[in-house]
């Protein structure tokens, strides 16, 4: 994703595989380097070795730490950036829930175009 | 008529009946949008890795389906995350049934579960197969100089 002439670098944390691939090239297409994580632990671990991202795309359900659990955790850690929940669950639940953990914004999976130009308008407007 | 408009045509009326079956959905004709010249297998691959994992997911499921005392959650679990995938390729008629599967889930009722199971595996074999007849259409219609309709 560009803001202004910036490329932002994004961080995919996400365990199904179709839709790690499916995010990825939707970013591509924004011109947006991505990086994916597996989980929330993997996430974590990521920051904690100096990886740095402009925004986290964060499943919400994923093995050895969820969204959520991930969500906290960078908050405690100090990363200011973006963090977008996504979720194929109860849309206004996970945005509930997403928001009290530190998250953004909430998305439905799969990301689509519309929502991708929304979470950089976001990013823009901080 | 020409080879490439023939194969086209051919193209268009299985995409028309795949899309009438309920075996593909408009997420498909998404998944198609993201590919380009860059990426030009991009769809082959999803698929692809959407069939590989849900392999492994169904015999996970039918593994804690076997046990003397089923796990309903855990199985709920993989029927969700196959759920969620089935959605994102575009597979509706396999969406829905997972979808039914995870009532049964809820219900605790093994013999739904088991149904349905069956019923995933039938749907998956069939949606790999279309698929496979899909793609050799398109590399006949590449083969024979055209490109590849786009998908509404």
């Amino acid at each position: 994703m560009m803001v202004g002439e910036k490329k932002i670098y994004a961080l995919i944390v996400e365990d199904d595989r179709v839709t790690q691939m499916r995010h990825r090239m939707l970013l591509k297409r924004f011109k947006c380097e991505s990086h994916v994580a597996g989980n929330g632990k993997e996430a974590i671990d990521l920051f904690r070795s100096g990886a740095s991202f402009d925004v986290v795309l964060m499943d919400m359900e994923m093995p050895v730490m969820n969204g959520l659990e991930a969500t906290k955790e960078l908050r405690a850690m100090g990363f200011e950036g973006h963090i977008v929940g996504v979720t194929s669950r109860d849309l206004d639940f996970a945005k509930q829930v997403f928001n009290e953990a530190g998250a953004d914004s909430c998305y439905e999976k799969p990301l689509t175009p519309e929502y991708v130009t929304s979470i950089l308008q976001e990013i823009n407007d901080n | 008529m020409d080879a490439v408009a023939q194969w086209r045509n051919q193209w268009f009326d299985y995409t028309h009946y795949l899309r009438r079956e309920g075996f593909l959905d408009d997420q498909f004709a998404q998944l198609k949008k993201l590919q380009d010249e860059n990426s030009p297998d991009f769809v082959v691959e999803v698929v692809s890795l959407f069939f590989q994992d849900s392999e492994k997911l169904l015999n996970n499921m039918a593994r804690a389906l076997e046990q003397n005392v089923v796990d309903f959650k855990q199985v709920d679990a993989c029927v969700h995350q196959f759920k969620g995938s089935s959605a994102w390729i575009g597979a509706m008629r396999l969406k829905n049934v997972c979808i039914n599967f995870r009532n049964y889930c809820e219900a605790q009722n093994l013999e739904g579960c088991l149904g349905c199971l069956q019923q995933v595996r039938q749907e998956c074999l069939a949606l790999k197969n279309n698929l496979e007849n899909l793609f050799r259409l398109e590399q006949q219609i590449v083969a024979a100089g055209g490109s590849i309709p786009v998908m509404e």
